[in-house]
This record gives C-alpha cells, sequence and structure tokens, in this order.
C-alpha cells in the first residue's frame, strides 16, 4: 500500500462545543443555568410588562409626570430638600473621613518590624461597617436617632467609614517608606513620624478618595429619605405615595442636578489638587 | 561618640534572613570627634556597615558598641534615646515630596522636641531663623519655603545634608552624600559638612564613591571590599596601588563613574490598584 | 554628652521672619469651620440624642432582640429561600442590563466609527454618539432606588420592580464601561476590519470583541457582585428578597430575625465577592 502522505490531507473537525475537560465550558454551562433558573424562579410579570395594556398605562403614568410642579412655595420646599441632601452627604463624608483615617492606623502595618496589634480586628471591624450597607444602617439608626436627617447622616458615616478606612489603611501600607525610616532611624515617637513622614505623603490620595467618595454619597443621600432619613428622598417617597405625579417630577430632577453639581465639583476638586 | 565593633557581621537590610552576609566579621574602633570616609566598590556592604552603626538592625554576629554601650541589650526606651543622639542620612533624600522644605530641615530636631511642640511646628515652623541658617550652609537659603519635589536632585540631597546641622546629634552616618552633586557643588558640600562636624565635635562617617574627595576631606580611610576590611589608614599612607587592588574588577568606580543607585534599596512598591466598591 | 557650641556660619543673609503660607492656612481652616456650622444645623446633627434616656432605652430594648438571633427551621428555610431570590433579581437584573447595555456601547464607541476612518468623524454619527452617550449618564444617574420605586407604582410590589430597576441603571453604568474599555484597548485591528470594508458588527465580533473580552467579563462578573447588594437595597421598597424581609423585622422590632439575616446577607456578599474575584483571576 502507498504509504506517501495523502495530496489533500483530510480536514480536522472543529473541537467539539462542550468539552468535559475545559473547564470554560463548565463555567458557561452553570452561567447560563443560573441566568435561566433566575428568570424562571422569580415569575417575572413579563405578561403584565409587556402587554399593550401595559405599555398605555406606563404611557399615561408617564404623562403624568409632566408638567412638573414649578410653583414657588413647592420650589422652596425642594431647594430646602436639597440643601439638606447636600449637607446630610457632605457631613456624613467628612466624619468617615476623620473616622475613617483614626481607624486606618491601628489596621495598617506601617513598616516591616511593625507589629501592628489589632490589625485583624480592626480590619474584621471596617468590613463590617462597609458590608452593610447604607439603607440599612439607616433603618437601624432611625431607632436609635429618630427619624429625620441625623440618622441618614450618621448612617452614610458608618458605611462610608468602612469603605474608606479599608481605603485609607491600603493607601498607608503603600506608601514610600524611606521618609518614615529615616525619622524612626533618628528615634523620633510614632506620631511624629507618622506626621511628618507618612502622612504628607499620603494625603492628597486621601483627599481624593473621600471627594470621589462624596460623588457615590450624594446619590445615597438622595434616596436615604425614602426610609425617613430626610431631605429629597423624603420628598419623594412623601409624594408618590399622594400620587403627585407633577410634584415628583421636580424632586427628580433636582436629584439628577444635584448629582450632576456634586460630580463636577468632586472632579474639579480632585483635579485642582494633583495640578 | 565613640564607635566599637567587635566582630560584627550582619546582612544587608533588605536580604531574606538565611542570604550570607554583606558585612563579613569586622573589627573596627572610631574615637570620639573622629571623621573616617568608608570607601570601596558598589556592593561592599558599606551602606550595611552604616545601618549597624546607625541601630538600625541588629548584627548578625559580635558586638556593637555605641557611645560605650551595646544598643542591643538596653531597654527600648534607653534605646530610642540613643537613636536621638544619632543621625543618619540614606543616599536618597528622605524627604516627603509634598512637603515644605523648612518643615522637612526642621523634622531633624523631632528627636529632641515633645509631641505637642512637633505638631505646633507642622502648623507653623517653630524656628525659621534656624532651618534657614542650615540651609544658607548649604547655599539653599532661597529654597526655604520651596516644595520639595519642586528641588532638584542635587538641591534635595543638600537639604537632606542640611538636616543634619538641627539634629542634636553626636554622631552623624551619611551614605552617598555627593553621588547627585557637581563637582563644585560636592566639594562645597563636603567642606560644609566636615567643618561643621569638627565646630561641634561631632563623629562623622561617611561612605564615598569618589575616592579623591575622601582622601582630600578626610583625614583616615576604611575600605571594604565583598563585606573585609581591605584597610584603614591615615588618609596620606593611603597608596593608588592599595586603590588599585580595593577596586580591582571595578575600576570605572576609581575613575569617577557616577556612583550607581542603591540597588538594593527596595523601590517604593507600585501602589496598588484599590478597586473602589460598587461605584 | 555635650555637644560643643556652633560655631559661627558665614555672613548671616538675614532670615524671614514670618511663614507666607500662615494666612492661606488661617484662612482656609476658618473658611472649613464657618462651612461645617451651617452643615450641621441642616442635618440636625445633635449627637447626644442617642443617649437621651428615652432613645437610650428605646434601642436598649432592640439591641437586647438581637440576642439570640432567630434561627428556628421555618425562619432559616425562609432566608435561604429570600436569599436565593435575591440572587435570582440580581442575575436576572445584569442579564437584562446585557441586553440594554451592548447596543448602547455599539452605538456609542468611536473605534467603530466608519467616518473617522479617514480624518474627523463626521457631523452626524458625532452628535448621535454624543446622544448615545447622554442616555448612558441619564441612565446611571437616576438612583436604582427610585427607579424601583416607580416601577412599583407600575408594575406592584415584586422583583419585577427591582429586576428592571437594576437592569436599567447597571445598564447604563455597564454601557459606560464598556465604551471606556472597548476605547482604551488597541484599535488597531478593528480599524483594519473597517478599512477593508467589513460591516460594523462585524468588525466588533472579529476585532473588539475578542481583545477585550477578558476585561469585559472581568467587569461585568465585578458588576454582578455589586447588584447582589444592590437588590438588597431595593427589597426595602418592595421588590421582594432578603431587603423586605428585613425592612419587615425591622419594622416589627424583631432583633433576632434582623441579626441572623445580617449575617447571611454579609456572607452572602462574602461569598460573591470570592467567587468573583476567582472569576476574574481565573479570567487573567
Amino acid at each position: 500500500m502507498d504509504r506517501s502522505p495523502a495530496a489533500n490531507p483530510p480536514y480536522r473537525l472543529p473541537p467539539p462545543l462542550f468539552n468535559a475537560r475545559c473547564r470554560a465550558c463548565w463555567f458557561s454551562a452553570a452561567l447560563a443555568l443560573l441566568v435561566v433558573a433566575s428568570f424562571w424562579s422569580l415569575n417575572l410579570q413579563w405578561a403584565q410588562f409587556l402587554s399593550l395594556d401595559a405599555a398605555r398605562s406606563m404611557g399615561r403614568f408617564g404623562a403624568e409626570f409632566f408638567p412638573p410642579d414649578t410653583s414657588p412655595e413647592f420650589l422652596r420646599k425642594v431647594a430646602v430638600g436639597t440643601w439638606e441632601t447636600l449637607a446630610m452627604s457632605a457631613l456624613g463624608t467628612v466624619l468617615a473621613a476623620a473616622g475613617g483615617l483614626l481607624l486606618a492606623l491601628p489596621a495598617s502595618r506601617l513598616h516591616a518590624d511593625d507589629s501592628a496589634p489589632g490589625r485583624g480586628a480592626t480590619r474584621l471591624l471596617l468590613n463590617a461597617l462597609r458590608a452593610i450597607p447604607e439603607l440599612v444602617w439607616a433603618g437601624l439608626l432611625l431607632i436609635a436617632a429618630g427619624l429625620g436627617p441625623f440618622s441618614g447622616t450618621l448612617a452614610l458615616a458608618l458605611h462610608t467609614t468602612g469603605v474608606l478606612g479599608r481605603l485609607f489603611a491600603e493607601a498607608l501600607e503603600n506608601a514610600p517608606p524611606g521618609p518614615a525610616a529615616a525619622l524612626r532611624a533618628q528615634g523620633v515617637r510614632k506620631t511624629a513620624v507618622f506626621l511628618y513622614a507618612t502622612l504628607p505623603q499620603v494625603l492628597p490620595q486621601l483627599l481624593s478618595y473621600t471627594l470621589y467618595r462624596w460623588e457615590n454619597n450624594i446619590r445615597a443621600a438622595a434616596v436615604l429619605g425614602v426610609v425617613g432619613a430626610g431631605g429629597l428622598g423624603q420628598l419623594l417617597s412623601f409624594h408618590m405615595g399622594l400620587f403627585h405625579m407633577g410634584k415628583t417630577a421636580t424632586v427628580l430632577g433636582a436629584m439628577l442636578l444635584l448629582v450632576a453639581a456634586v460630580d463636577a465639583l468632586s472632579y474639579g476638586a480632585r483635579r485642582w489638587m494633583t495640578r | 561618640m565613640k564607635l566599637e565593633l567587635d566582630g560584627v557581621a550582619a546582612r544587608h537590610p533588605a536580604a531574606r534572613p538565611d542570604a550570607a552576609p554583606a558585612l563579613q566579621p569586622l573589627r573596627l574602633q572610631v574615637a570620639e570627634g573622629e571623621h573616617v570616609a568608608v570607601i570601596g566598590p558598589s556592593g561592599a556592604g558599606k551602606t550595611t556597615l552604616l545601618m549597624v552603626l546607625a541601630c538600625a538592625m541588629p548584627p548578625a554576629a559580635g558586638t556593637l558598641q555605641v557611645g560605650g554601650q551595646n544598643p542591643w541589650v538596653m531597654p527600648r526606651r534607653a534605646l530610642q534615646r540613643l537613636r536621638g543622639r544619632l543621625f543618619l542620612a540614606p543616599q536618597t533624600p528622605p524627604l516627603p515630596p509634598r512637603q515644605r522644605v523648612v518643615t522637612a530641615v526642621l523634622a531633624g530636631r523631632l528627636p529632641s522636641i515633645g509631641l505637642w511642640a512637633s505638631l505646633r511646628s507642622l502648623f507653623y515652623p517653630s524656628d525659621i531663623p534656624a532651618a534657614h541658617a542650615a540651609l544658607e550652609a548649604f547655599d539653599l537659603a532661597d529654597k526655604l519655603f520651596e516644595r520639595v519635589d519642586r528641588l532638584s536632585g542635587g538641591e534635595r540631597q543638600r537639604v537632606g545634608l542640611a538636616r543634619a546641622l538641627l539634629a542634636p546629634a553626636a554622631l552623624w552616618l551619611v551614605d552617598e552624600p555627593l553621588s547627585a552633586l557637581d563637582p563644585t557643588r560636592s566639594r562645597q558640600a563636603m567642606q560644609t559638612l566636615v567643618q561643621q562636624a569638627q565646630a561641634r565635635g561631632v563623629t562623622l562617617v561617611a561612605t564615598l564613591h569618589q575616592v579623591d574627595m575622601a582622601l582630600a576631606h578626610f583625614p583616615r580611610i576604611v575600605a571594604l571590599r565583598d563585606g573585609r576590611l581591605a584597610f584603614d589608614l591615615p588618609a596620606a599612607e593611603v597608596t593608588r596601588d592599595q586603590l588599585e587592588r580595593l577596586y580591582a574588577q571595578h575600576e570605572h568606580e576609581l575613575l569617577g563613574a557616577p556612583a550607581p543607585a542603591d540597588h538594593a534599596a527596595p523601590a517604593a512598591p507600585a501602589p496598588a490598584p484599590v478597586v473602589m466598591h460598587c461605584r | 554628652m555635650e555637644l560643643a557650641p556652633r560655631a559661627p556660619l558665614k555672613a548671616p543673609v538675614t532670615a524671614p521672619d514670618r511663614d507666607p503660607a500662615w494666612l492661606a492656612r488661617v484662612f482656609w481652616l476658618g473658611a472649613s469651620l464657618v462651612l461645617l456650622w451651617p452643615l450641621m444645623v441642616a442635618t440636625e446633627f445633635r449627637p447626644w440624642i442617642l443617649v437621651e434616656p428615652a432613645n437610650l432605652k428605646v434601642t436598649g430594648q432592640f439591641l437586647a432582640t438581637f440576642l439570640p438571633p432567630a434561627h428556628s427551621p421555618e425562619f432559616l428555610a425562609m432566608v435561604a429561600r429570600e436569599s436565593w431570590r435575591t440572587v435570582a433579581i440580581a442575575t436576572a437584573g445584569m442579564t437584562l442590563a446585557l441586553v440594554i447595555a451592548l447596543p448602547l456601547t455599539l452605538l456609542s464607541t468611536r473605534a467603530l466609527s466608519v467616518s473617522a476612518l479617514s480624518g474627523r468623524m463626521a457631523r452626524g454619527p458625532f452628535w448621535l454618539r454624543q446622544a448615545v452617550r447622554g442616555l448612558l449618564i441619564v441612565l446611571r444617574s437616576v438612583p436604582e432606588l427610585v427607579w424601583a420605586l416607580v416601577f412599583v407604582r407600575v408594575v406592584g410590589l415584586g422583583p419585577t420592580s427591582g429586576v428592571l430597576a437594576i437592569a436599567l441603571t447597571y445598564g447604563g453604568m455597564l454601557g459606560k464601561v464598556y465604551g471606556e474599555i472597548l476605547e482604551s484597548g488597541d484599535v488597531h485591528a478593528t480599524q483594519t476590519l473597517l478599512r477593508n470594508g467589513s460591516s460594523r458588527l462585524q468588525a466588533f465580533f472579529f476585532g473588539l470583541l475578542p481583545q477585550n473580552a477578558a476585561e469585559l467579563t472581568s467587569y461585568t462578573v465585578y458588576r454582578w457582585e455589586c447588584a447582589i447588594r444592590s437588590s438588597v437595597v431595593l427589597g426595602f421598597v418592595g421588590a421582594g428578597g432578603l431587603g423586605q424581609e428585613m425592612d419587615n423585622s425591622m419594622k416589627m422590632f424583631h432583633g433576632g430575625e434582623v441579626f441572623t439575616m445580617l449575617a447571611v446577607f454579609v456572607a452572602l456578599v462574602a461569598l460573591a465577592d470570592r467567587v468573583s474575584a476567582g472569576l476574574r483571576k481565573s479570567l487573567g
């Protein structure tokens, strides 16, 4: 039999779509299963949502938003709510920056010979503060502090302390070690080493994180009022509950403007700092 | 402050614990107020020696005596006080980039002022005339209120040296003080350093790559090679032959090539990208 | 050990006697303090309320109900069911968000611009892309809670409003970041395909997508984890899941149930974080 290679070697078949040995196949299969199971178990009201009836009622609902209520007394109330929301987010972020810095000190290992006692415990505390969303904190704090923006501020402060504390601790650990090592070689006490060598190096980064977090907090502050923590959220849920759609539209507009303004302010401040 | 090393061996500060020692058992004595230059090719263990003298790391073997006391058997508080009486100037100026020169220089005084005074000095520099005088000695007085990152490399190095003039120290340990300076500035800085040390009766130990500077300004030369003491002679007795043997296979360093950056100093770790949670 | 007296320095240049930055520092410090006061007034910041006897009593009573945490079998079964529902809402929401985001990304990315192949982008396509970006910004800026409130009015209580709210908000977020990822990658292969006449979709599937698939998937997985936290928050306005049960328990002062649910939530988020990190690592 002639064993010379064929002039046209046979084509190789493409690999099978699902190969039991390929991890990515299993992963894709699991993903598809998860998605299908989610939709199936939720029993979503597609018919109700996608029918013509629903479209018409949604259209009517949407039309109720216009015209938005722009009467002077209501605008004044919205302005007060906007100021309250802005103050909540700003004060909450400032308190969180202070708390985060205080907690970041025990939570970070500042140099190779730093025994850092309490690092594990503080990190656990920061993770716990971070894990619980602001809204849940607000719900819990309403019991201790009553209705109104005070609980909202505290809720934002607690959650953001966890976030900023962790970010600050990592920034402190990644700071260039040279200046601090030189001062430690001179026998300077720990606090002075931190203030003269470590903090000046990381301060711009800490401020940048804080400003970035303010952008998130203004959104959170706007909605905390829905559980009763004051500000625009409280106005929103109040008027939506009474089906005052025109007023709701005004509040929504104010929220969007506020968020855009804070985003711009924060971005501008961060640009100014790194000039 | 007198120094005594007896059979002191030490590993490089950044080396692993099981690595071979960078400094082999060494015997050295420095009298009070003496000026010593430490020379040798790169990798000879000069920086390690300085770290040992600065009580920054315990020796792997042998005994060290600083000012007549063994720092590693002292209680911690006494060790801190001892550290306050010495001054270490690393090769890379240890200055936070966005700090102002006045604060960076006054930081040299921190061992001798209390916590409250150091806090106050952060907001308003406590002794501007002293900082000005120290900078003036290195010809930098006009940069008093500048930010450190706006200075050139050579200026930063001189600020690092100016710190020594404010430190309450009786021992100055200076690592490569001239690495970023041009020849004129090198001469000026070296003269200032030596004059000030002389006037205050401070013991000065400097590692130098510029052998001609060492021979010109220091009465005693200690030479290291591969972690061992090659020779320890008065400057007048150092011969060309000895220098050539010292720098064998590293001739370019003897001929004045710029000192290589301290490659063993751990590079500042790149800040890890931190994930901002959910926004 | 005494130091020798300092040697006199060279002819002294007069030292400045004032710190030039002092006035600016005082000004900024004063301004921030002045700004702090109205903020505290506006937020009714009165920390002493927390330790008022009446409030302390209520807080103490509530905290006392936290232990022992609720652990009856039916309760735990309910918590497990609601946790699954939370994950399902997040997954369904993310799937719909992908459906929204992908077309919008394709419409808004500069890498697929045919007119930009030969110089500046033409006017029409440019403004179309800006409009799509504007739409993505609006979708992103409205907090998902607000969307959920609106949808609860339209479709009633239940997971549908949560799924839709997540779909819209996260669609906006995904659209924006996908656009950034696509544009920051290497567009050479894609542009070559476009130059040789392939359609935009072809260029996407054969050029952009293979190049950036790992980063896109990685970000999507990360967002999925955030969606789980969002869906718990949405439960507070009636979108079902763990959040709704937590809201009910809190309103009824059943601290033990709240405690268990909080613990389960934290564990769920940690698990999702682990899974997400593992997936992202194996994606490279």
